[in-house]
């Protein structure tokens, strides 16, 4: 534990190198992630977005470097503060990553007839809620992974990623396949839920509408490192040559108006 | 940590007062289920109810929905329970779980007589359906073979050679060993029984006929079936699962052609390869359990092998080998075209792959037998 420590960051990346054979992905990275915001965290496609959230969730080793979530380091915990912790956060996977053999309904409740000691009816109650606050209709229930649409499917998994309300969500590209009125939902979604539940969520996207609508700081990752971190508004002013195509290229000065 | 949620029950003339505080959380949520539980009994007692909430430190999508559960229950026709003190913070959570209607219920299927006899009807169906989808496939095939020999440029040769190499180069070290083994172990038992009329030499016409006509065949028909044809289902049902046989499909490919022929070529070349070497290695064992364990002479046991067995026996079971698999191979591929969406189905269709490729392999064997009685062989 080092002394510099803030206590309102609740996930800690400092100094993280992760290396696939002889390609560096992440070198050297550092990141702060606050307690109760959204972080939009961008980059361009390969640049190791995902790889970073997934080493953060511990899926991937990495070589060298220093993790703390929730203050704690998951490499020197042991596996019951590890569970303590992994009870804390949800994750959505970039394909939704939905069981494919338990239908909609037990997918929602598989974490919490795991972890709590709830009746049946309540898990189907919570269920529903969840169904609901996701915007999808309650007859979903019963039908299964593979009979859902792509936007469905992210729904369904973000469902399941709130299903223990966890104070700290990991969002792997959640509006990529949706349509633009769904993806705005989405991005409402978000922000209500993270009002509501002093959520923490972290965001790797490449949507700029959700930067802009849902996202309360952005990173920006390159070459293996957070190259930019701040508020919309630094970014746009960034005189990076990546972010200043990112942000003011076509695309984006439509969603900027 | 947080100090555990709390629900007051206050009567006092018409009006009840339930004061909630403390964590309403998802970690108490087993504890919290039982004091809404226990306050619902009151139900209907009171005509004035409110639910007071200022006390309470925090709140998630379990507590919000389990007040929620309670003002519902409180609420009876013109009587509604009031929530007091709401915190702006958790306003809207309110509202969004405000927004759920009761679960629709689980529909479990009761047992009855007509269900079994359903269930009977289409299993019996199911068979036939089995049945036609193997014929159905065959045709596809030969209709794809025909195609590809009138058209040689469309044949795909690296696909085929890489399948070869996975199904019968591969399997080369394993089926020698287990064919090795079992010449060892019937030439043994042959000995161990026939000493008794002092017929010893005898176990080599036994083992020389058991082995060429029925066992090396039927051994390594069964070995492939459960290593390459359960790889073929699972293959074909994981590509059918990510869609990816739709796409070859939308860019005017056949996946028949594509696909399924190079594999059931593969299997139809290799089961005879390896069936031989398999003849080989079963004898090679049962010659030296014959010599170390019998005392039969390697020159004695050549010759006398001679004599037992001919040629055809050594043509009945290489005979029966491609027809085996293209069986086993058929069977792979149905099933793995039947996979549907989800994991438990590709287990479910590789495991049936290879129970009804062995199946189908002993019926053909049985088949096979009948022919040759009949033909002389």
């Amino acid at each position: 534990m080092t002394v510099e420590q803030s206590p309102d960051a609740i996930i800690r990346v400092r100094d993280v190198t992760v290396q696939f054979g002889r390609t560096r992905v992440l070198d050297g990275l550092d990141l702060d992630v606050k307690r109760g915001e959204i972080l939009g965290f961008v980059g361009p496609s390969g640049a190791g977005k995902s790889v970073l959230t997934r080493t953060i969730i511990g899926l991937v080793p990495k070589l060298s470097g220093n993790i703390e979530v929730f203050g704690v380091d998951l490499d020197a915990a042991d596996s019951a503060t590890r569970r303590s912790i992994e009870r804390r956060w949800g994750v959505l996977f970039q394909q939704g990553a939905l069981f494919s053999s338990l239908s909609v309904r037990q997918n929602i409740q598989f974490p919490a007839r795991e972890y709590l000691k709830v009746s049946q009816r309540l898990l189907d109650e919570i269920m529903v809620a969840k169904l609901v606050m996701v915007g999808l209709k309650p007859e979903v229930a019963d039908r299964f992974p593979s009979e859902l649409s792509g936007g469905m499917i992210k729904r369904v998994a973000l469902a399941r990623a709130l299903a223990l309300d966890p104070e700290l969500v990991f969002l792997d590209e959640p509006t990529s396949g949706l349509d633009p009125i769904g993806a705005g939902d989405f991005d409402e979604l978000v922000r209500t839920l993270q009002r509501t539940l002093g959520l923490t969520v972290f965001m790797v996207t490449h949507d700029l509408d959700s930067l802009h609508t849902a996202c309360d700081r952005i990173a920006v990752l390159g070459d293996g490192k957070v190259i930019a971190a701040g508020s919309m508004a630094d970014m746009q002013a960034s005189e990076h040559p990546w972010l200043r195509q990112y942000f003011h290229g076509k695309r984006a000065r439509a969603v900027m108006g | 940590m947080k100090s555990g949620p709390t629900l007051e029950r206050n009567a006092q003339g018409d009006a009840l007062m339930l004061r909630a505080s403390g964590a309403w959380t998802a970690s108490f949520a087993p504890s919290l289920e039982k004091l809404v539980a226990e306050a619902e009994k009151l139900a209907g007692s009171k005509p004035d109810v409110s639910i007071d909430v200022s006390e309470i430190s925090k709140l998630d999508t379990f507590g919000a929905w389990l007040i929620e559960r309670l003002r519902r229950s409180f609420t009876r026709g013109t009587v509604e329970a009031k929530v007091d003190g709401l915190s702006a913070t958790y306003a809207s959570l309110v509202d969004e779980v405000r927004r759920v209607t009761p679960a629709p219920d689980d529909e479990a299927a009761a047992v009855t007589v007509a269900g079994m006899l359903d269930q009977i009807g289409r299993t019996v169906a199911g068979v036939f359906g089995t049945i036609a989808a193997l014929i159905d496939m065959l045709g596809a095939v030969i209709v794809a073979s025909a195609r590809v020999f009138l058209h040689p440029r469309s044949f795909r040769l690296t696909s085929t050679v890489h399948h070869l190499e996975q199904v019968c180069w591969r399997a080369v070290p394993i089926i020698v060993l287990i064919t090795f083994l079992i010449g060892c172990i019937i030439a043994q038992q042959g000995i161990f029984h026939f000493r008794r009329f002092g017929a010893d030499i005898f176990v080599v016409d036994m083992l020389g006929v058991l082995v060429l006509r029925e066992i090396g065949v039927l051994l390594v028909a069964i070995m492939i079936a459960g290593r390459s044809g359960s790889a073929y289902t699972a293959e074909l049902g994981s590509m059918k699962m990510r869609e990816e046989i739709d796409a070859l499909r939308t860019m005017g490919f056949d996946p028949i052609e594509v696909l399924i022929l190079p594999r059931m070529l593969a299997l139809v070349i290799a089961l005879p390869i390896l069936a031989f070497l398999g003849d080989i290695a079963a004898l090679y064992g049962g010659g030296l359990v014959a010599w170390l364990y019998g005392g039969v002479q390697p020159e004695a046991f050549l010759l006398r092998l001679r004599d037992a067995i001919s040629i055809d026996h050594f043509k009945v079971g290489l005979l029966k080998a491609p027809v085996m698999a293209a069986v086993i191979g058929i069977v792979a591929c149905v099933e793995g075209l039947a996979v549907q969406g989800s994991a438990e189905s590709l287990g479910r269709h590789t495991t049936s792959s290879v129970v009804k490729g062995i199946f189908f392999v002993i019926v053909m064997d049985g088949v096979f037998a009948i022919f040759f009685a009949a033909v002389g062989m």
